[in-house]
């Protein structure tokens, strides 16, 4: 078995590995990035649409082209790439992590490197998951791999679709199937509400006059060898009313209800899991429980927008470069904080005083107009931000300044609230 | 015409009956052929299995079935040293929730007495919680039976199999017998694709078409009737994972709703047990989830919806009487019945297997043993089990060992090659066969690579390979393949 040393290992080249890595080899640091397909990109390179870039890159890209300049930053910083590499372990050492990589090329590796961030990203959910009805049958994919067969491999999935759930990639497919021929005859909803973005309901139902069918759960997929049909039915009180099934007639169903970020690692090594995220549970600076193990992107929590993960993944980066180039913080007390009213969870899960923070957090509500305030323990107020049509869709950021915790009491906890001003029209 | 093919014996179903029938006597002189409907073995009743193998407390000695599990449960053993399929002896409990229910573990433990299952023992409620800290605390007492175990079914039947083709039995699938026709006392048996067999004797192993294939031959009319089972698999992080197979009290014809601790390392509930009128029914509902995860959860409350990976079901071929027909037809020479093999069927295999040999001898079919039989299988190396020096000591003959190709199971492209090279060419063959695909993401990431390998390896393009065989294709097209065919 062969040996290997690095300052920062970086599991992932999607858009998080990319960022990150790239901050950590331009601070000098040796840095590799181990990544189990055949080139660097992770799911951007599937992603042939546009929309990318606007915040990040102020112009607006495809995923491919966003992933082409992540890796040219990389790349020219000096990032080293061990692709089609699997890491099938992660050793917490102390002062070094361990990993286990397994590759055609190279066989087993033992890398061992300072520090480790976590970029794994997230994998869908599956109608397994969910104990839908039905048929065990051909033609049941979730969109994501719909998305590859066809972008990256050529293949069509079917002739006719039908996708369950309105998941940003659901929405994203419903166009790029529609486009190839195949006719997508519904987009079935289970909540009152969309699950992704706005533009994408605009852009991929409506413009194709695709049905959004809210409310709506799926009754039983059915078919011998391939999909056939699918049944469908509104819901009330929480279960479907039978009295209003309709059978859609389809070779191909496609599930786009959710993400979940792959953790396996990271338990393994003993990361504590969120269950609100699915993800680390992170100090400020985006450190796990684990000394020396940051996470950042898809793998941390589920983002809508892939300029979001790269900016969390350079700050990630900044200060997994001071955790290795300094050694470990002396062990400060961090601002505890606590997603409350209308919110589902709040990232990072703790605040390093008296220092600047960016806070993402998912509302569980839709409004129109709310406000978000961020509170210390006995109520005072540190942050108050207004925010328009809010939906649990759209990650919210609030960004809290230096000064504004510098002051507390290092019991103090934070306090997230989300108040609704004005109801959504739905 | 096509070539006739001369059989001594032909298997009609290679489920687990007919995999350990062939298995069994492919130790002695004789030409066999195994024929299956499916795409591969085992895709019938056996592939939803709840792979259990049976303590023997459940049939008194009078029923067939209850001789045949008492027997084949001593088999495991040397049958997992043999052929290495996945299987582990870690005991069963009976958990009892009320006195209504401690009567019948009473009854219970009396049959096992009977039956001589080995140290069986009734429990109070504190041994019970010492056995299995993952049973509820409400539990009252209950049943311990440590000579229960758990199997990989599928991997159980392929394990068979390979044995059985290694020495020389011929497996053919897809090949759905549709004719019998009785000819210079031969039986001739030809397929839905035209392809014919002669054999002296036929075993109707067909599981859930044992009686539409006695009515080819013109033999006994009987009924098979589909009693269908859902399980549910949970995520092997789940905390529900128990020590031991864990049953509630059984009622009527169902052992009920079990805690199932795969051999694997993933949690198992089910299964139900529902009369159904459509053999190929495979589908689950709505109500039944609700239901299973209920009973489960009262049983042990760390069972949790939220860590469902997956659902299936299968059916048990029930039939009138409720025991095994394994018996020669006796209204057609050279056809035996190894029908109505429901639950124990997959504990009794190894010695149904032995019964019908026994039964073919008294048919008059000479039986004389091979000088040079194969008794064990190569062993299996799968990367999941082993060491990091190991698969890199691999990786020296062949780098397709340390590429990971599925990554919640740890499959190596080796294995996968290696399942394909042996004939399982489609999506749930090699699920079955590698565990490829049958981790928490359920194929999510390693299907369109399994496609490219079984595309590469077999010849086929990707858009014919399947999920199961016949027209289940996965794919349906390629984009611009309506341009190329217009431009030609």
């Amino acid at each position: 078995m062969k040996t290997e040393n690095a300052d920062i290992a970086v599991i992932g080249a999607g858009a998080a590995g990319l960022s990150a890595s790239a901050v950590c080899a331009r601070a000098g640091l040796r840095t590799l990035v181990i990544d189990r397909e055949e080139t660097p990109g992770g799911v951007l390179l599937q992603c042939i649409h546009n929309g990318f870039g606007l915040h990040y890159f102020h112009e607006e890209l495809t995923g491919p082209e966003y992933a082409e300049r992540l890796l040219e930053k990389a790349r020219s910083a000096g990032v080293e790439f061990r692709m089609e590499s699997a890491v099938m372990k992660l050793c917490d050492l102390g002062n070094e992590k361990e990993l286990t990589v397994y590759s055609g090329a190279d066989g087993v590796t033992v890398i061992r490197a300072k520090a480790v961030i976590l970029a794994m990203g997230c994998r869908e959910r599956s109608r397994g998951n969910l104990a839908i009805p039905g048929d065990r049958v051909a033609g049941v994919i979730t969109a994501g791999l719909a998305q590859r067969f066809l972008n990256i491999d050529g293949f069509l999935p079917g002739s006719s679709a039908v996708i369950v759930g309105s998941g940003d990639i659901g929405l994203i497919m419903a166009r790029r199937l529609t486009w190839c021929g195949i006719q997508v005859k519904a987009v079935v909803e289970i909540l009152p509400y969309p699950s992704g973005l706005s533009r994408n309901i605009a852009q991929c139902l409506d413009d194709f006059h695709i049905p959004l069918r809210l409310s709506t759960t799926v009754t039983g997929i059915h078919g011998r060898d391939r999909v056939e049909s699918i049944g469908i039915a509104p819901l009330v009180n929480g279960e479907p009313d039978l009295s209003r099934e309709e059978i859609i007639p389809c070779d191909t169903v496609l599930f786009s209800v959710g993400l979940i970020p792959e953790n396996e690692l990271s338990r393994q090594c003993g990361v504590e899991i969120n269950p609100s995220t699915n993800g680390a549970y992170v100090d400020g600076s985006l450190m796990t429980g684990v000394p020396g193990i940051f996470a950042c992107g898809n793998v941390l929590h589920v983002h809508d927008l892939v300029d979001f993960v790269s900016e969390e993944a350079e700050n990630c980066a900044a200060n997994a470069v001071g955790y290795v180039k300094n050694g470990p913080p002396t062990m400060e007390k961090q601002l505890r904080t606590i997603a409350a009213d209308n919110l589902s969870y709040v990232v990072p899960n703790a605040c390093r005083r008296g220092v600047p923070t960016r806070f993402y957090m998912r509302p569980k509500v839709l409004c129109r107009r709310a406000e978000l305030l961020v509170k210390k323990g006995d109520g005072t107020v540190l942050l108050r931000k207004k925010l328009q049509y809010v939906k649990p869709a759209e990650m919210i950021t609030a960004d809290l300044p230096a000064e504004s915790t510098a002051g507390c009491p290092d019991t103090a906890e934070l306090r997230f609230e989300l108040r609704p001003e004005e109801e959504a029209k739905v | 015409m096509e070539k006739m093919e001369n059989y001594d014996v032909a298997i009609i179903g290679a489920g687990v009956t007919g995999a350990a029938t062939a298995c069994t006597l492919s130790r002695y002189d004789l030409r066999i052929a195994l024929l299956e409907k499916a795409a591969d073995v085992g895709f019938g009743v056996s592939k939803a299995n709840s792979g259990i193998v049976h303590a023997g407390f459940h049939y008194p000695l009078t029923t067939l079935k209850g001789r045949l599990e008492i027997l084949g449960n001593l088999m495991f053993e040397k049958l997992q040293y043999e052929l290495g399929f996945p299987f582990r002896r870690c005991g069963i409990v009976v958990a009892a929730f009320s006195e209504e229910e401690m009567k019948e573990v009473r009854k219970l433990y009396q049959r096992g007495l009977e039956n001589h299952v080995p140290r069986i023992e009734l429990c109070d409620r504190e041994r019970m919680l010492h056995l299995e800290p993952k049973l509820s605390p409400e539990v009252m007492g209950g049943l311990y039976a440590p000579n229960g175990g758990v199997v990989e079914p599928y991997r159980y039947v392929f394990a068979l199999t390979e044995l059985a083709k290694l020495n020389g039995v011929e497996l053919f699938t897809n090949c759905e017998i549709v004719r019998a026709e009785r000819k210079n006392g031969l039986w001739e048996l030809s397929d839905a694709s035209g392809r014919l067999f002669l054999a002296k004797y036929v075993i109707n192993a067909a599981g859930l078409y044992a009686d539409e294939v006695s009515r080819i031959f013109g033999a006994e009319e009987f009924k098979i009737v589909p009693r269908k089972g859902e399980e549910f698999l949970l995520d092997r992080n789940s905390k529900a994972y128990p020590s031991k197979v864990i049953f509630p009290v059984p009622t009527g014809h169902s052992k009920g709703v079990l805690v199932i601790p795969t051999v694997e390392g993933t949690t198992m509930v089910g299964p139900t047990a529902e009369v159904v009128e459509d053999k190929q029914d495979t589908s689950t509902t709505r109500a039944n989830f609700k239901q299973v995860f209920a009973l489960a959860k009262k049983m042990v409350p760390a069972v949790s919806e939220r860590e469902l990976i997956t659902s299936f079901s299968g059916s048990r071929p029930s039939m009138a009487g409720e025991d095994f027909l394994i018996e020669p037809s006796k209204k057609v020479p050279g056809l035996i019945h190894a029908a109505g093999i429901q639950s124990p069927g997959l504990t009794a295999s190894p010695a149904i297997g032995g019964y019908i040999r026994d039964l073919l001898k008294e048919q008059g079919l000479e039986l004389r043993e091979k000088t040079n039989v194969v008794r064990s299988l190569p062993p299996m190396p799968a990367v999941r089990n082993m060491s990091p020096e190991e698969a890199d000591l691999l990786h020296k003959d062949d780098p397709a060992w340390t590429r990971i190709v599925c990554r919640c199971e740890s499959v190596s492209e080796a294995e996968i090659v290696n399942a394909i090279r042996k004939g399982h060419t489609t999506l749930d063959g090699i699920k079955f066969y590698t565990r490829a695909g049958m981790g928490r993401c359920q194929g999510g990431f390693c299907s369109y690579r399994i496609i490219k390998l079984i595309a590469r390896e077999t010849g086929m393009t990707p858009e014919e390979v399947t999920r199961r065989g016949r027209t289940g294709t996965i794919l349906r097209g390629h984009i611009g393949a309506e341009e190329t065919k217009n431009e030609n």
